[in-house]
């Protein structure tokens, strides 16, 4: 019997690493009149379907996850199951 | 000396290097196609530049797991020489050949011009026929170009020498103008632990004919076609 499952992974910058779109964004809302944020960090974002019932899916998503979605040199990911 | 070209679907620069190699080299030149596992018993690597497989995710981030990166990975660890140029550099820090990452140009924009990049160092295959210190005038085209690694791995590059290139004036000084994307230390290029394997963001495959601004790729061509220390495939 398979079963549907979402994950959402949420990949993003590490602390440090400048993020040129981010500061670019941030000028902009400066620009807007927005003076109130004083930092924007952009970052990607993915929903995975999982089909069928996978035992050691987390484990799966983890390496999904270091292996492609994010680059562990640069990037953070965080997943969430839904 | 027999060059392989790897081209994945989105390489774009590859007719390009086996045109400077073939045509302008003298040399023996094969495509290898990415999902083949055979690299037709190639002494010298090039990952081309390009957008493979659209730059989706992050440039290089796919093709790395293409089936001609596994041979690329084991010719690489028996010392074969590899270069990767621009998009091929991108495909050598995602399969972890090269350390670091290379993120958006700092000023978001895709950058296409002549730049001056300076040799650091002459222990490599591509670079042993320069002399450190030597300019060379070679463009660059890239929308993610800026070299970055933390400070402590940083640091462990420039002891261990495996700074290759770095952007400069034409005289050859450091300055902040002369990088044209942000890159940490103006790092143009560089190479992995055993010197080996080079990555770097300008094309010298673009520079190989004075009828095309500059001949000066041709110095880091000739050194690889005249590096006798190969080590041969098995």
């Amino acid at each position: 019997m398979s079963e549907t499952c979402k994950a959402v992974v949420y990949v993003r910058l590490k602390d440090g690493v400048l993020d040129p779109q981010g500061v670019t964004i941030q000028k902009a809302l400066l620009q807007m009149g927005y003076d109130e944020f004083a930092q924007v960090r952009s970052g990607r974002f993915f929903e995975l379907e999982v089909n069928g019932s996978v035992e050691n899916i987390d484990q799966r998503l983890d390496e999904v996850c270091s292996r492609l979605l994010a680059n562990p040199v640069i990037e953070n990911y965080r997943i969430e199951k839904v | 000396m027999k060059f392989g070209v790897v081209t994945f679907p989105g390489s774009n620069c590859d007719y390009d290097a086996y045109a400077a190699v073939r045509f302008v080299l003298g040399q023996e030149v094969e495509f290898l196609w990415h999902k083949s596992s055979d690299l037709c018993n190639a002494d010298v690597i090039i990952l081309p530049g390009g957008f493979s497989y659209g730059d989706y995710l992050r440039g290089g981030a796919i093709a790395r797991f293409s089936p001609i990166m596994e041979e690329v990975l084991q010719f690489a660890s028996s010392g074969g020489p590899v270069i990767g140029i621009c998009n091929g550099f991108q495909v050598l820090t995602e399969c972890g050949l090269l350390p670091g990452a290379l993120m958006r140009n700092s000023h978001l924009r895709f950058s296409c011009k002549y730049v001056h990049i300076r040799v650091e160092s002459d222990q490599t295959p591509f670079t042993h026929g320069c002399t450190v210190g030597e300019v060379l005038n070679i463009p660059i085209a890239h929308g993610e170009g800026n070299y970055y690694h933390f400070d402590k791995e940083i640091k462990e590059l420039e002891d261990n020498g495996q700074v290759v290139f770095r952007y400069c004036e034409a005289d050859g000084s450091i300055t902040e103008k002369a990088n044209p994307n942000g890159s940490i230390a103006g790092i143009a290029g560089i190479c992995n632990r055993g010197g080996n394997v080079v990555g770097l963001m300008p094309h010298p495959e673009r520079a190989v004919e004075s009828i095309l601004g500059s001949a000066d790729g041709l110095k880091i061509l000739n050194s690889v076609n005249d590096y006798k220390k190969v080590t041969a495939q098995a």
